[in-house]
Formats: structure tokens, C-alpha cells, sequence
């Protein structure tokens, strides 16, 4: 390791887990008592901060982690990597204080204000120089993890800055193209940073397992090509029922029917090829990437029956849709990061390799708990999807009244996902403070 | 490479025709005053408990067709606002950003329907939307 910064990443992010499932346990709780601390902390405060938490601790991860590996070649510049962790975390912090004084007049998913979004481009601009000047000379020759981290990045800068077409006139007087294309920027945005995390599970995979060829083979760049596909056109299943032009639906619904199976493919193959020796080296990381292959399995079923837009119409507006971005972000990202961190952990100080009690007895509650969890968003959903479509059109209130059990369901699972997480990320937040200090 | 140039060439046709206001109908324009309430909408976090075409919160109800809904409308609207029922926030908002709010919805009541009760559910999955101009 030729510099701490990657280590102060992934610091961030994990600090950034913590808290933010602190603050979406806590906006669960207003679904069983919805008065509850309204007056100070309402559910519309609470949701856009558990939110942008979550999604810090993605996009730190994934960078700590590419900075990581980037630094293990001829690495461009130390200097940008510098100046890019000072600009997130003086942005972050800038973030946050908005957030205090209440001033959030973003959008879903980035409700800071919209300034703010100039250094967080910013930052990725630094982020590509540094991996594309690292990386330029073997172009050629790239495995599918550079590609797609080069790809991630660049389609990252794009849709962060369309999520914010809507600052311009053109945009913004015309309600349907406004949503549809702000969800279009969403949905590729979540596409773009699939792109850093499955390149960095590839890339773990193939360190693991000593097989170089594993990121090189004709079958993952099929999947590579497929995966940026469904990036750039899958999106428009979010806004089935958006009055858009059906051509753009088709598309969607086209795009979208080859979705998940990209992934699940490849650790699928990884698994069976897995050598008894290479078992025995990065237990946790390989652990927390076969946890990973289950829930991708898991929710491929989910997503393609959602895809179908019979289906959707149906599922669409109801904790279904939930149900599926719950069980990629905590089950298939979240896993993969803890991965990565784990293997990095492990990378430097080998002692950090080896599976503790309390590591597997975390990833067992998680395991479990995430199971409840999804069940009782999907059992929620289903009710919701009756109240809309087949009930006397009763009050909501009575609708979410009726849903109280399931709601208590939600959140016990919740607090046990909080505690597996918790249990898992304190050790390797310990041990990367230490290799820090150490460093 | 080649098929990374043919996406590229592909995503730049597929966007200019996204961002053309041809590929969505009927084209619906915000007013002055419905922008002042989409400010509103996005300033008070409104999106973080409700829908609009079911995207967005889940904790409070869908608000595509509730201006043209026949038991609710603008003065139902008005009335809920400042109400603080239940999970909703205590919100102080004047009689100008009420009309203002209210104005928005009202653009995005004629965008279209939601549920849409009309659609047909074909056999081959696709579903056919009803239009607010059909």
C-alpha cells in the first residue's frame, strides 16, 4: 500500500453504514407509530438522510476499494487522490449541515442541494484521470473489471449530472419528461454503480482464486456488454405507467428480461471452480461473496417477474418494489463491499484472512433477518397492491392500519439486520483504523 | 470495441429522442405558480412519503389524481396541508403556497391516470396504457 487515502475511504464508508442504518431503523419505526418524534424528526427528514447515507456507503467502498487496487500498480497521481478525499469530505460535511438547517431542495435520492452535486462531479472527474492514467497504457490488454470501473465511472459523471436536467427550463416545464428522464438518470445511476461494484467482485474473485483469465474469458465481456446495455436502456420499467411514448417501454421491457443474470453467472462458475486452497486464503472475503451469489439468485426471480409489465402493473407503487432494491443493495452490493473491505483488510495484514465467531454468527442474523425483512415487504406490498386495485377504495389510513403486524414484522427484522451489521462492521472498522494509524 | 462505439452511437440516438418532448403525451407545461409549488413539493421533502405515478414514499398515499378524485379535490387538498394528521409533518404553509402546491398537483392530474383502472393487460404481458386524451 503506497498510501493511507484508500484506507481513509474505506473508513468513511463504513462509518457511513452505521449510521445510516441507525436512521432508517428509526424511519421504520414512524410506519408502527406514525406520530413518533414528528415534531423533530419527521419521516421526511429521516428517509432522504438514511438514503443519502446508504448510497455514501456504496460509492466510498467502491472508490476506497478501486483506489486500492489501482494502488497496487503504477499509480498516477497521489496528489488527486488526496485533493479527491478532502473534496468528499468537506462536501460531505457541507451535505450534512444542510441537511441540519432543513435545507433539502433536491430530489429523491439527492435531496441536497443541488450545488453541491458540482463537487461531487468534481471528484469523479478526479477519480477517472487517476484510473484512466493509471490504466491508459494497458488498454488493450484490459481485463473486464477495468472496463468496467472506466465505464462506471464516465456513465456515473452523465447520469449524476442528468439527475439534475431538471435545473434547466426545457426540462422542468414539461412534467412527464422531467420524471421520466429524472428517473431515467436513477436508474442508470444505480446501472453505473453496479458497474464499479460487480467489476470489484470480479476482480476479488480472480485475485482469490489466482485465475487471471477468470476477468478476460469471451463469456464476461458478453455479460460486460449486456450489463452496460441494460444500463443505458433498461430504466423505463421504473415508469411503466408514465404516459410516455409506448416505444420507450418496449425498449425497457426488452432490455430488462436479461437482467441479474449477467452476475449470477459468473460467481456461479467461480464457485464451482474454486480450489480447496484458495478456500483456506480470505475466508471472510469469500464467505461474504457466496452470501452475495445467494441473494442474487434470490432476487433474480424477483426482478424479472417485475420487469413484465402484467406483473408491474401490479407490483408498481407498493413495498414489492422495495422488496427488490432492499435485496440488491443490502444483499448483493453490501455483501460484495464487505468483501472487498475484507479482502483488502486481509490483503495487508493476513491474520485479518481468517473467518472469527463472531464475523459468521453476524452474517448468520444478517442472513436470516434480511430474509424476514424482504418477506415483510413483499407481504406489505401484496396488501397494498389489493388496496389499490381490487378493494372499495377505503381510506388509507385503514389500509396502513391493517398492515400494523406486518409493519412490526419490518422493523424487528430491521433491527436485526442493524445488529448483524453492526457486529460485522466494527472488527474491520478496528482493524483499518489500525492499518491506518500504522501505516 | 465495436461494440462499444455501436452502444455509444446507439445511447446518443436513444437520448436525443428521450429528451424530446415528441415522446411523451399530452404535453403538459408548469405555470409559474405550479413551479412555485413543485419548489415547495421538493423543499418539504414531500416525495419521501408520497407517489406520484407510485414513485416516490410509501408512508402516505398516491397524489397522481387526487385534485380530480371525486371525493377529494383542491379544498380537500387545501384542508390537509396544514392538518398534521396522523404521520404528516406540522407544515405552516400560507394561503399563496397552498394554491400553489395545489396548482401542481392540478398539472400533474392532467398528465394522466394513476392506478391506471383502464389499462389493458394483454397476453403477451405488455400492458396498454389509457391516455388522459383518449
Amino acid at each position: 500500500m503506497n498510501s493511507k487515502y484508500p484506507i481513509y475511504f474505506l473508513i468513511l464508508a463504513l462509518i457511513s453504514l452505521l449510521i445510516g442504518v441507525v436512521f432508517g431503523l428509526s424511519a421504520s419505526l414512524q410506519y408502527i407509530y406514525p406520530e413518533l418524534f414528528k415534531e423533530f424528526a419527521p419521516f421526511s427528514k429521516l428517509r432522504p438522510l438514511h438514503v443519502t447515507y446508504g448510497i455514501s456507503w456504496v460509492i466510498l467502498s467502491a472508490v476506497g476499494s478501486i483506489y486500492f487496487y489501482l494502488n497496487k500498480l503504477q499509480f498516477y497521481s497521489y496528489r488527486l487522490l488526496k485533493i479527491h478525499f478532502i473534496l468528499y469530505v468537506l462536501t460531505g460535511l457541507a451535505l450534512y449541515f444542510s441537511y441540519l438547517i432543513g435545507n433539502m431542495d433536491g430530489r429523491e435520492y439527492l435531496a441536497f442541494t443541488p450545488v453541491l452535486v458540482i463537487p461531487i462531479l468534481l471528484g469523479w472527474v478526479l477519480f477517472g484521470i487517476n484510473l484512466f492514467k493509471t490504466l491508459w497504457g494497458s488498454v488493450t490488454n484490459w481485463p473486464v473489471y477495468y472496463w468496467m470501473w472506466g465505464t462506471g465511472i464516465v456513465f456515473m459523471i452523465y447520469h449524476l449530472s442528468e439527475a439534475h436536467f431538471w435545473l434547466f427550463e426545457d426540462f422542468r416545464s414539461h412534467f412527464t419528461k422531467d420524471m421520466a428522464v429524472q428517473w431515467k438518470s436513477y436508474g442508470s445511476f444505480t446501472g453505473s454503480w453496479n458497474m464499479l461494484v460487480y467489476g470489484i467482485s470480479i476482480y476479488v474473485m480472480s485475485k482469490i482464486s489466482k485465475e487471471d483469465k477468470m476477468g478476460r474469458n469471451k463469456k464476461v465481456f458478453f455479460f460486460y456488454f449486456l450489463g452496460l446495455t441494460n444500463l443505458m436502456f433498461g430504466w423505463a420499467h421504473h415508469t411503466y405507467l408514465l404516459p410516455t411514448q409506448p416505444w420507450i417501454r418496449y425498449v425497457a421491457y426488452g432490455v430488462s428480461m436479461s437482467e441479474w443474470i449477467v452476475l449470477a453467472s459468473i460467481i456461479y462458475d467461480w464457485t464451482l471452480g474454486l480450489s480447496k486452497n484458495s478456500l483456506a486464503q480470505h475466508q471472510v472475503a469469500v464467505k461474504f461473496l457466496k452470501t452475495a451469489d445467494f441473494w442474487i439468485f434470490s432476487n433474480i426471480i424477483l426482478a424479472l417477474f417485475i420487469s413484465i409489465p402484467a406483473i408491474n402493473y401490479y407490483t408498481h407503487g407498493t413495498h414489492i418494489t422495495v422488496a427488490h432494491s432492499m435485496g440488491t443493495t443490502i444483499g448483493i452490493n453490501t455483501m460484495i463491499l464487505f468483501s472487498s473491505i475484507y479482502f483488502v483488510a486481509g490483503d495487508i495484514n493476513r491474520k485479518f484472512q481468517r473467518m472469527t465467531f463472531m464475523v459468521e454468527f453476524g452474517l448468520k442474523l444478517f442472513n436470516g433477518t434480511l430474509l424476514l425483512f424482504l418477506i415483510s415487504l413483499l407481504v406489505a406490498g401484496v396488501k397494498r397492491s389489493y388496496w389499490i386495485h381490487f378493494s372499495d377504495q377505503s381510506p388509507f389510513s385503514e389500509m396502513q392500519d391493517a398492515q400494523y403486524l406486518v409493519y412490526v414484522a419490518l422493523f424487528i427484522s430491521g433491527l436485526g439486520i442493524l445488529i448483524a451489521i453492526y457486529i460485522v462492521t466494527i472488527p474491520i472498522l478496528k482493524k483499518l483504523i489500525i492499518l491506518a494509524r500504522s501505516y | 470495441m465495436i461494440v462499444l462505439v455501436s452502444l455509444i452511437v446507439i445511447f446518443i440516438i436513444y437520448n436525443r429522442l428521450i429528451y424530446s418532448s415528441e415522446s411523451y403525451y399530452p404535453s403538459i407545461a408548469l405555470s409559474p405558480k405550479a413551479i412555485k409549488g413543485q419548489n415547495l413539493w421538493q423543499s418539504n421533502n414531500c416525495w419521501s412519503c408520497h407517489q406520484i405515478y407510485g414513485l416516490g414514499g410509501y408512508l402516505g398515499p398516491d397524489l397522481t389524481n387526487i385534485y380530480s378524485h371525486p371525493n377529494k379535490g383542491p379544498d380537500y387538498i387545501n384542508t390537509f396541508l396544514n392538518s398534521g394528521i396522523k404521520s404528516m409533518p406540522y407544515f405552516n404553509f400560507t394561503e399563496v403556497e397552498k394554491e400553489a402546491i395545489i396548482e401542481y398537483l392540478k398539472v400533474i392530474d392532467q398528465s394522466g391516470f394513476y392506478p391506471n383502472y383502464e389499462a389493458d393487460i394483454e397476453a403477451t404481458g405488455w400492458v396498454k396504457i389509457k391516455y388522459k386524451d383518449e
